[in-house]
């Protein structure tokens, strides 16, 4: 009961934040716009897709799930502004939940992606692109663990090297291979095999493949339950090992 | 109020390959009583800060133990952080937020419900005389202000000690004293206050006891009239040339009366005498016979700053 009203307390005043600024919604969604309008259309030729629609079947899922990685992967620079100004060590002499200090962020990041997947699947039916709702919900969840993920270690990373200087080049070391390991951009049914071998061990890839089987309209398919099983336990992980960097010493 | 017996902390540091350990804090004992302002006197770097983030929770002492307004900080730190209001040194409010929405905020933390926060919040700006600004964004603020919103934060959930991490560095004189004549304020509202600095001045006017801490210790504890006391007698300050220094000091150094002596290192000399009124003469007298020239001579009461150099052999000022 205390937990969740922590939660809500600290998810509450990043939101009130994050809206009194509201460029950043903008931002969120100028880029993948920008994708589906100049890079989409390049699709159905290099897929060999036989109508647009089938093209974004394919490219929309993963467009989403490289949203999800990034807008988490890169929350921990507020983190460190907030440091800087004191507001975590204020937070943390109060008798406050430390992992409510966490979920009250990732979950401000977590509902900010689902507005900018919202406002991008609603583009691309304009796009002629079909999805059953059960699965899109399905595909959102998928989202939203991932997000939850990123963004948890994201802010764990962030309490550990408490500089952006730090902070931008590891998340960008990180985040590359994942993409192009993750068959985003392209699926890797197009990939030889030793490049298929080592995106197996990319937990991602198995999230891009069950969101686009879900965007297939193909439930039934393993790739959904392995990649909402993946993304949730490593969701699970991501947010404990990062509420304890809340709870240990930071400045 | 607070108890502590032996509190110790130890960081390591990495400098290339080797890993050095660095005693902050060694062995600290502390006895503070309700309702007095306490002073942790100390150069920068002495471990007054290290010392204030493990009685308020933020970081786990290596040793020791503390008992703070009743609870254990070992076995309890959550009861600790109830009882206690801790004020960073470098800021806690965030730059788009206003002084309300912090204070309301900062007090629902400690699981006040929203109404009883927001009316909490109202007094405590009336309180500050922030009233004016409250709806304003805090980078809006001055230093003075915004140090005054931080206090404000540090004492919503009305603790039975507060904390406070050099409340004074950095503001301006009349902020200063206006933020003395707060904290006097809250010790009347029978708050303890417990506050670091660096400030000879700060602790002498404002705090009823003082420890002076110096390299991770405690070398010297009461209040600021006894310290002074313990250095008997009166400082004469002895204006010299640098080349005139040595030899006068050797002079001096052998007269009965003075029963220490210190060279500063622009010239000139340090001594400390039982009474000053009849030394200054003598003083005179030897220098002149030696035909040393004396630029100026001065009759000071010991200072906190004195008592610092007896405790340490360094000036305060200077470290």
């Amino acid at each position: 009961m205390k937990f969740a009203r922590d939660t809500w307390l600290i998810f509450q005043r990043q939101t009130q934040l994050l809206l009194r600024n509201p460029v950043w919604v903008f931002v969120g969604v100028f880029q993948p716009v920008m994708y589906l309008l100049l890079f989409a259309p390049l699709l159905k030729p290099a897929l060999n897709a036989p109508t647009q629609a089938a093209a974004y079947k394919i490219f929309v899922p993963g467009l989403l799930v490289l949203l999800a990685i990034f807008g988490g992967l890169f929350q921990g620079f507020g983190l460190i502004a907030e440091l800087r100004a004191g507001v975590i060590e204020r937070s943390r002499v109060t008798p406050i939940s430390r992992l409510a200090l966490l979920l009250g962020r990732s979950l401000r990041d977590v509902v900010s992606l689902m507005a900018q997947a919202i406002i991008i699947t609603l583009l691309a039916l304009l796009f002629d692109l079909r999805v059953f709702i059960g699965d899109l919900l399905l595909a959102y969840l998928m989202l939203a663990l991932i997000a939850l993920m990123t963004s948890a270690v994201s802010y764990g990373v962030a309490l550990k090297v408490k500089s952006e200087d730090a902070l931008a080049p590891l998340m960008n070391t990180v985040a590359q291979p994942v993409l192009l390991l993750s068959g985003i951009l392209l699926p890797l049914t197009f990939a030889p095999g030793w490049l298929q071998g080592i995106a197996d061990w990319n937990p991602f890839s198995w999230a891009v493949d069950g969101t686009r089987a879900l965007f297939a309209g193909d439930l039934g398919s393993d790739k959904v339950w392995q990649g909402l099983g993946i993304t949730a336990v490593l969701a699970a992980a991501g947010v404990v090992w990062a509420a304890r960097q809340f709870a240990r010493s930071v400045r | 109020m607070i108890e502590t017996r032996g509190l110790r902390k130890s960081f390591r540091s990495r400098a290339g390959r080797e890993t050095k350990t660095v005693d902050a804090v060694r062995g600290v004992n502390l006895e503070v009583a309700e309702g007095e302002i306490f002073g942790f006197l100390g150069p920068n770097g002495a471990g007054k800060t290290t010392t204030l983030r493990m009685l308020a929770t933020l970081i786990e002492p290596d040793g020791g133990e503390a008992t703070i307004a009743g609870a254990d900080l070992r076995k309890d730190p959550a009861e600790v952080r109830r009882r206690i209001g801790y004020v960073p040194q470098g800021g806690s409010t965030w730059d788009e937020s206003t002084a309300r929405e912090e204070l309301v905020l900062h007090a629902r933390m400690y699981g006040i419900g929203k109404a009883d926060a927001q009316q909490r919040a109202s007094r405590a700006l009336d309180a500050f005389q922030l009233t004016e600004y409250a709806d304003r964004k805090c980078k809006t603020y001055s230093g003075g202000q915004r140090r005054r919103v931080e206090i404000a934060l540090g004492i919503i959930h009305e603790p039975k000690i507060v904390f406070l991490d050099e409340p004074t560095t950095g503001l301006d004189p009349q902020s200063r004293a206006h933020m003395w004549d707060e904290i006097r304020r809250l010790r009347r509202d029978g708050m303890t206050v417990f506050i670091t600095t660096h400030y000879l001045d700060e602790a002498d006017a404002l705090c009823d006891r003082i420890a002076i801490m110096d390299n991770g210790e405690v070398v010297a504890e009461g209040t600021p009239a006894e310290l002074k006391r313990e250095i008997s007698g009166d400082v004469v300050l002895v204006g010299l040339d640098l080349a005139a220094t040595p030899q006068a000091a050797q002079l001096l150094d052998a007269e009965p009366y003075v029963n220490k002596l210190e060279t500063a290192d622009e010239g000139g000399l340090r001594l400390y005498v039982d009474e000053g009124a009849t030394a200054i003469p003598q003083v005179l007298r030897r220098l002149d016979q030696a035909g040393l020239d004396l630029r100026s001579i001065e009759l000071h009461r010991p200072s906190l700053d004195d008592v610092f150099l007896t405790k340490t052999g360094r000036s305060l000022r200077e470290s």
